[in-house]
């Protein structure tokens, strides 16, 4: 096991609401970026512009329920781990989101109970592994929903393309 | 227990005798679809540094998102996408004026065949349940190890069935039915969950208009929704493909299948149409709710709605009328075949006498990229499938989603407007 994958300690940027949607994260406009650390020149861009300057990196965002609704594009991902999120904490997941985040190595966390009790600004810690969630500023613990075996191995793998790489080695 | 239409397929793909929900499985892929974001594959692919993909028969690329090239960047975007299919002999590239949106160019060339395991790296993948496929989107990344190994996990999902019984009222049409279900269900109803139509209305519906269920049940967050296989769907399959596939119980679920919910609608509940409101799919309301929206941009087109039907609706519509001087309609048919369709019975030149302008076939204003941008301040009424805010240009304009039939009568009246007003003021 990588502890330093699976154990991870931040601060939480932002709190935002229900259903935010993959257009608010990444504009559509900037599809045709596909280098993927350019594209966190645009995260968050049309709904809070003033978000991107306050990541600091390892940062945690926290989301309602239904984040990352709406479209395929992996530049959502790619936009918040490339701003230095360290992980996303919602109550629930649009589906494709969830997996590209888990493809990309972005840390993502179902935890309805701690989506609602952490705030911005909270120091909180989170063990990818056993599911849990310690808001440090309260001490308040909370159970997440556990991750797939398959997601922890792609976590830990960096990704899925450092897992395929490994796997394909000639 | 039997197993539900998701479950069936997912069985069989991977090897299985059954399967139950919230299992994982790792299936077989049968066909897996991109657009440009193909280029993004591409280069995760050349990364991993696997010679040659699984199967070039197997992967199908269309170029839809911004053609033709409105960029030098996206120009040398499609050029690599075009130098790899050569270079793999992927035997399935549709270029710029050869296809048009992929949904469209996959239902229409007979790529997609009941029981099959479909990927794409477009979330609207859902709309080839309406050809009795599993089909879902995916990322570019995930993408890529379905080009190397033609495989993929998938957690088995649960089945919401829903079934609709009766006839659709005048002017009302599928567009108004999922929308209306998007409302009531909310963004997230269906989350990670199969959709099942059935019933005596959905089985009357047109293969078109099955595919607007299908498209459209992603914006609930379905991860598949399948329509009936019944004589309808195989006979349009029987005219692409020259082979009418025999019927088999394989492509429907069984009749003691476990659902998580079972949903009965009756027609008559939609009576008017259904308008989805700024910036999101599930603020649905009935038409006459809204009042005096005026509209400055109307745009008839996308996976969801520009096919051949919605055009001959909306040309109707604008037949020997004008579009209102303070509003612009655009027309984007959804293919070639559409567009070339809409010129022989006449629905182009109807469209261009009434003062609207005709896209090429391909994704167009949909993505806010190109062909039809909002400015800040401007209100548009869009027969497409999402009205996030800033989806079609300024984060200041508005998007009202509607059906075909509601987007030319508004185009005519310069706000929201019920076709039927613009039919019967002029009978009157």
């Amino acid at each position: 096991m990588n502890g330093a994958v699976l154990r991870l300690r931040g601060r939480v940027a932002a709190k935002l609401a229900d259903n935010v949607d993959t257009d608010l994260i990444y504009p559509g406009r900037y599809l045709n970026i596909t280098d993927r650390e350019k594209t966190a020149e645009h995260l968050f861009e049309l709904a809070y512009p003033e978000l991107r300057a306050q990541i600091r990196p390892g940062d945690f965002i926290v989301g309602g329920k239904n984040f990352g609704c709406g479209s395929s594009r992996e530049q959502a991902t790619a936009a918040l781990k490339y701003s230095g999120v360290g992980a996303v904490i919602a109550a629930s997941f649009a589906r494709i989101f969830f997996r590209n985040s888990v493809n990309l190595g972005l840390p993502v966390v179902v935890s309805a109970e701690a989506a609602a009790a952490l705030q911005a600004g909270d120091e909180a810690e989170l063990d990818l592994a056993a599911g849990r969630i310690t808001c440090l500023a309260t001490g308040a613990l909370f159970q997440a929903a556990p991750l797939d075996p398959r997601a922890i191995e792609l976590l830990e793998a960096g990704g899925l393309i450092p897992y395929l790489k490994k796997k394909h080695a000639a | 227990m039997g197993m539900t239409l998701a479950e069936k397929i997912l069985a069989r793909a991977s090897g299985r005798e059954s399967v139950v929900p919230d299992e994982i499985v790792v299936a077989a892929v049968d066909l897996a679809m991109s657009h440009e974001n193909a280029d993004l594959v591409r280069k995760s692919f050349l990364e991993v540094g696997v010679a040659k993909v699984w199967d070039p028969e197997r992967i199908v690329i269309i170029l839809d998102h911004r053609v033709p090239a409105e960029s030098e960047k996206t120009a040398a975007t499609h050029k690599a996408i075009r130098e790899f299919v050569h270079q793999q002999g992927l035997r399935h590239f549709y270029d710029v004026g050869r296809g048009g949106i992929c949904h469209q160019v996959l239902a229409e060339r007979g790529h997609v065949l009941p029981g099959m395991v479909v990927v794409g790296t477009d979330s609207h993948t859902t709309t080839h349940g309406a050809f009795g496929a599993f089909a879902t989107g995916i990322g570019a990344t995930e993408m890529t190890g379905v080009w190397i190994e033609g495989r993929l996990w998938f957690k088995v999902p649960s089945t919401i069935r829903i079934e609709v019984e009766g006839e659709f009222a005048p002017w009302i049409s599928a567009k108004d039915l999922i929308l209306n279900l998007i409302g009531r269900l909310g963004a997230d109803g269906a989350d990670y969950r199969a959709v099942e139509f059935d019933g005596s209305l959905i089985r009357r519906l047109s293969v078109a208009s099955r595919m607007v269920l299908a498209n459209l049940s992603m914006e609930m967050g379905a991860k598949v929704a399948f329509t009936p296989v019944d004589d309808t769907l195989l006979d349009y399959l029987a005219e692409r493909t020259g082979w009418k596939i025999p019927w088999s119980a394989d492509f429907e679920a069984d009749v003691d299948a476990d659902y998580e919910r079972i949903l009965q609608i009756d027609s008559a509940e939609i009576a008017e149409p259904q308008v989805a409101c700024p910036h999101a799919v599930d603020q649905v309301v009935p038409l006459s709710e809204l009042g005096e929206v005026p509209v400055h941009q109307a745009v008839l087109g996308s996976c969801t709605n520009g096919r051949l039907e919605d055009l001959a609706v909306a040309a109707e519509l604008v037949r020997g009328r004008r579009v209102h001087p303070r509003t612009r309609l655009l027309v984007i048919p959804a293919s070639q075949q559409i567009l070339l369709e809409a010129i022989r019975l006449g629905y182009v030149q109807q469209f261009v006498a009434a003062g609207a302008v005709i896209n090429p076939p391909g994704c167009g204003p949909c993505v806010g990229v190109h062909q039809g941008v909002l400015a800040a301040g401007e209100t548009c009424i869009s027969s497409t499938n999402r009205n996030f805010l800033g989806r079609m240009g300024s984060k200041d304009s508005r998007v009202y989603l509607a059906s075909p039939a509601v987007v030319a009568a508004s185009a005519i009246a310069g706000r929201l407007a019920h076709p039927a007003e613009i039919v019967t003021k002029e009978a009157a």
